[in-house]
């Protein structure tokens, strides 16, 4: 069954959770002991999670690395955890990610440390377990628990508001992933009472049972995409948390939600799929420029890049829901892009935060000429986000709007004024940050050290990589997705006749 | 007919030995010095653990006895389980508080321990009269225990409220059992059922007796619109005693709702489903609701507990195997977590802290780690989050809720554990993001730890490995 000889995606995901507990008994006192445990439980993770790749079978688009062990029989409820190519992306940037914000983290906390690694690698095995879980019991165990570590780590360790943004952080995720919890347990028993991801894809759910479960579900993942009108909990939390906090959000706990719709709504409910199609673009489009407009009058750093965020997954779901191939692998390519891209924004601003303990972009102007190294960084992270050709923002974007522009035309011309916005306000604040004069109180600022470097340098190698050399991270999609494009359009196709004008609007440019 | 032979005292050994230590605590107590009185609770834990050994030593599937009155079976097992886990912890978490409220006295383990016969003998009633001699027994020794700060006018206050509507509710209950047995012709529960099954009844006068024992019952559970007394009564009685009384006799409350209903009325199940559901929607929509304003921390778990009866009363209307079991295991969990919870707060009382208000719980994490990580895990257990054990609660809850069709209800008690989390998380957030008020003491002994830990590996344990407790649920279910 499993293609490695051992429990590959167990050992990745509760790496972390060992790390944890190593931690909780051994450190008495000793931050240092606890930030070196938590980077070697991290760097492990990341090291084990590797072979995912490198023993990645492109050629089918089956489960791999399966594992399953009965858990609750009563309920029929399995441990099975697996992956396909999108999650097997995924995993690695969850434990890429980990590892660049434990070593960000280093001097940045200095308040409980040992109590803020434990928080952030029981986050790592939520997420990881988010994307492995194969299991919908088993999946909705991790998609909870995941929220008490980042509740605390906002709480915690965030800025002057954080209670506000941590409990609302917490109650609004929540409040979607209730009614998702409603919609697992009415699949079980519509499915033939399993929660079996893959049992439950492809069945012939009555339309009027995918309409209501589609809602259920897509409420919990627009909630945490954000999709525009969900977002406002984004800025907050962003904003709040540590720097470590703002880049799992970004980089990871935001693809949870678009990696719900490819994990659960499109395969699960294609009839109610084609039916939302034109609503989800709109509030897509929506929140592109919605998303760049409101980035672009921001005063604060963090606030920016996190409308921007608005703004980026706003294609994402653009090129998902535009349900063909390039759309679809451009959009999940652009999750793994905004993942490492916002991911580095976010360290470079909370580098210079370290520096000047300021965000607002008033404070700065010309630190090009005491940064020069962080300045070359964050310009390159600044034109990937922008999504300068060469980099990896731009083989997103490019095959988004080309799938969106063969299926919805119309979406894909309004959102692609979203990447001139998008160059407008990313220019326009690295222009404020970094050239202009320079101001007296940041005379004394000194450039990054290797530490520093060292988190970010793996993500700007990443989006040349991506963004010259795409070929490795689409190929492994291929398959996943063209499974994916069946599994939508064979029932949905059986209802277009049914549906008769959703068939037609929604399936016009195929 | 059954008959009475004196072999079939062997069925009730279990209850015979809580009598028999309650009764030789009370003795004792005039011997035992003062400050040896910590002797006594451990006494009746001993008497609890052997009559737990008794209880799992009576292996038979389904016994009835004394001429119908009394049955075992793995209904009233499970229930008695939940009752020496209830005491137990409840006694664990007492040794050192009535020492600082200065009430140590031999009763009051005693008391416990009657009551929890009363609560036994209402679990394993199969006769409308053994249920409300047990119901009785059990109210009067939890009345006397909440008003056990003699000195204390909350305390007092508190007693003679509950005494008074518990005196109250008691009546409505009786009168329920007399119009039944007016239309019957007997109190025997599978008399009862018998006879509507034969179909000759006053439908009517039936339905009433039916409203009037489900308001019995529903002040027991602490369900909207019988809970008027919940606040007061949790915050004015001592705290070990609330915690006692928000696992204890409430679950014993839905052992005899359960038994009664299924058992005795289940022809008139489409009327009885009703009337429970709107308990349980009001219950849930009440108890969270107002819970979020509370500022003390036991009338926030007070409304709280109107809350969880909402959700056990989703299980109890889904009915059937599932449904029941549910109700089982969600009174199971319950009372480790809840338990748990109140655990922490008996130790923010010690000297002249008073520790009830939640801001008391100010910066708790920088003074004492393992108390504020042991409330944070009760806290999002309460809540519901995985991977705790609440979680597993819930989830059975409304499983079988959507499995039965009640999909509504369902729904209304996820989106009210979604405002529920509101209130839980505030205490979490007291505790980990606010800077201390005050200096913290906090009361711990070895018995206190020991009730901690038992009651957090069981919500944690439980939350992550739940087949043993489901299956023994449904088996537990099956005889019914």
């Amino acid at each position: 069954m499993n293609n490695m000889g051992y429990p590959i995606l167990t050992f990745t995901t509760f790496m972390p959770l060992l790390g944890a507990i190593v931690i909780l008994l051994l450190v008495r006192n000793n931050d240092n002991l606890a930030r070196w445990l938590a980077l070697a439980a991290s760097a492990v993770t990341f090291v084990i999670s590797l072979p995912l790749m490198s023993s990645f079978d492109k050629t089918t688009h089956n489960m791999q690395f399966v594992e399953s062990k009965p858990w609750i029989p009563s309920w029929n409820v399995n441990y099975i955890v697996g992956v396909d190519g999108i999650s097997m992306l995924l995993v690695l940037l969850t434990t890429l990610l980990t590892l660049i914000c434990v070593v960000a983290s280093w001097k940045a906390i200095q308040k409980h440390v040992k109590e803020y690694m434990i928080a952030l690698l029981l986050l790592e095995t939520g997420m990881l377990g988010v994307f492995v879980a194969l299991d919908l019991f088993l999946f909705y165990i991790f998609w909870e628990a995941m929220l008490i570590p980042m509740y605390l780590l906002i709480g915690i360790w965030g800025g002057p508001n954080k209670l506000y943004a941590a409990v609302k952080f917490f109650l609004y995720t929540l409040a979607g992933s209730v009614l998702m919890l409603i919609g697992i347990i009415s699949l079980y028993y519509q499915g033939g009472h399993t929660f079996e991801i893959v049992k439950l894809m492809g069945q012939p759910f009555p339309y009027e049972f995918q309409f209501w479960v589609f809602l259920a579900f897509f409420l919990a993942f627009a909630i945490k995409v954000p999709m525009f009108p969900f977002h406002t909990w984004l800025p907050d939390a962003h904003v709040e948390a540590p720097t470590a906090g703002s880049v799992i959000l970004a980089g990871v706990l935001l693809k949870m939600g678009t990696y719900g719709f490819l994990r659960f709504n499109l395969p699960m409910f294609p009839d109610a799929t084609a039916h939302f199609t034109v609503p989800i673009l709109i509030l897509s489009v929506t929140g592109i420029i919605y998303g760049a407009l409101v980035a672009m009058i921001q005063k604060d750093l963090k606030k920016l890049i996190a409308y921007s965020s608005v703004s980026h997954m706003g294609f994402v779901t653009l090129g998902i829901f535009a349900l063909n191939v390039q759309g679809l692998e451009g959009g999940i390519l652009q999750m793994l892009n905004h993942g490492v891209t916002t991911g580095a924004l976010f360290l470079c601003v909370g580098i210079i935060y370290e520096r000047t303990h300021t965000r607002m972009i008033a404070d700065f102007g010309g630190l090009t000429k005491r940064l020069p190294i962080y300045a070359t960084l964050f310009m390159i992270f600044t034109l990937s986000s922008l999504g300068l050709p060469g980099m990896n923002g731009f083989v997103g974007e490019f095959l988004i709007l080309l799938g969106a522009f063969t299926s919805q035309r119309i979406y894909a011309v309004i959102g692609t004024s979203g990447i001139i916005l998008g160059a407008a306000y990313m220019l326009w604040m690295y222009q404020r940050v970094m050239f202009m004069e320079l101001k007296p109180k940041n005379e004394h600022l000194i450039d990054i050290d290797w530490r520093e470097a060292a988190t970010l340098l793996p993500l700007a190698v990443l989006v040349f990589w991506i963004g010259i050399f795409p070929n490795p991270f689409l190929s492994v999609l291929h398959e996943t997705v063209r499974h994916l494009l069946d599994q939508v359009n064979a029932h949905s196709q059986f209802t277009a006749s049914a549906a008769g004008v959703l068939g037609n609007i929604g399936f016009g440019g195929r | 007919m059954p008959s009475f032979s004196v072999h079939e005292m062997r069925y009730i050994v279990p209850e015979l030995v809580i009598i028999a230590f309650g009764m030789a605590i009370l003795v004792l107590d005039a011997f035992v010095p003062k400050d040896k009185k910590r002797w006594l609770a451990y006494l009746a834990l001993v008497g609890i653990g052997i009559a737990a050994a008794q209880t799992c030593g009576l292996r038979m599937e389904h016994v009835t006895a004394f001429y119908g009155m009394f049955v075992l079976d793995g209904f009233a097992r499970f229930f008695k389980l939940i009752f020496y886990i209830a005491a137990a912890l409840a006694i664990l978490i007492s040794v050192n508080y009535v020492k600082v409220e200065e009430i140590e006295r031999g009763e009051y383990y005693a008391l416990i321990l009657f009551a929890v016969s009363g609560m036994m003998i209402m679990a394993s009633g199969a006769d409308l009269i053994s249920i409300y001699l047990g119901l009785e027994l059990m109210a009067l020794s939890v009345y006397i225990l909440a008003g056990f700060m003699r000195g204390s006018m909350k305390s007092n206050e508190a007693a003679l409220k509950y005494f008074l509507l518990g005196a109250f509710s008691s009546g409505i209950l009786l009168y329920g059992i007399s119009i039944i047995y007016g239309v019957t012709g007997t109190t025997n529960l599978r008399g009862i059922a018998a006879f509507i099954q034969a179909g000759q009844f006053s439908r009517p006068a039936l339905v009433l007796s039916m409203i009037l024992m489900a308001a019995g019952f529903g002040f027991k559970v602490a369900a909207v619109p019988f809970h008027m007394w919940v606040p007061d009564v949790y915050e004015g009685a001592p705290t070990s005693v609330t915690a006692f009384m928000s696992v204890g006799p409430k679950a014993a409350g839905f052992a005899a709702f359960l038994r009664v209903f299924t058992e005795a009325l289940p022809s008139i199940q489409a009327d009885w489903t009703m009337i429970i559901a709107t308990l349980a929607i009001m219950s849930m929509l009440i108890g969270n609701v107002v819970a979020i304003s509370q500022t003390n921390i036991k009338r926030m778990l007070a409304y709280s507990s109107i809350a969880h009866a909402g959700y056990a009363m989703v299980g109890f209307v889904s009915g059937g195997m599932q449904g029941i079991s549910s109700v089982l295991m969600y009174l199971f969990i319950y009372t480790f977590m809840n338990v748990g919870a109140f655990g922490v707060v008996i130790m923010l009382r010690k000297g002249g802290m008073k520790g009830e208000e939640i801001k008391d719980f100010a910066g708790l994490a920088r003074k004492n780690k393992t108390a504020a990580l042991l409330m944070l895990i009760f806290m999002f257990s309460l809540a519901g989050i995985p991977p705790t054990a609440g979680f597993i609660g819930k989830f059975y809850i409304f499983m079988s809720a959507i499995n039965a069709g009640f999909l509504w209800l369902a729904i209304i008690g996820v989106l009210m554990s979604a405002v529920s989390a509101y209130f839980y998380l505030r205490v979490i957030m007291v505790m980990y993001m606010s800077e201390p008020e005050s200096e913290f003491d906090l009361a711990s002994n070895p018995s206190m730890k020991l009730a901690l830990a038992v009651a957090s590996i069981a919500v944690l344990y439980i939350g992550m490995y739940p087949y043993g407790v489901i299956s023994l649920a449904i088996n537990s279910v099956a005889g019914l």
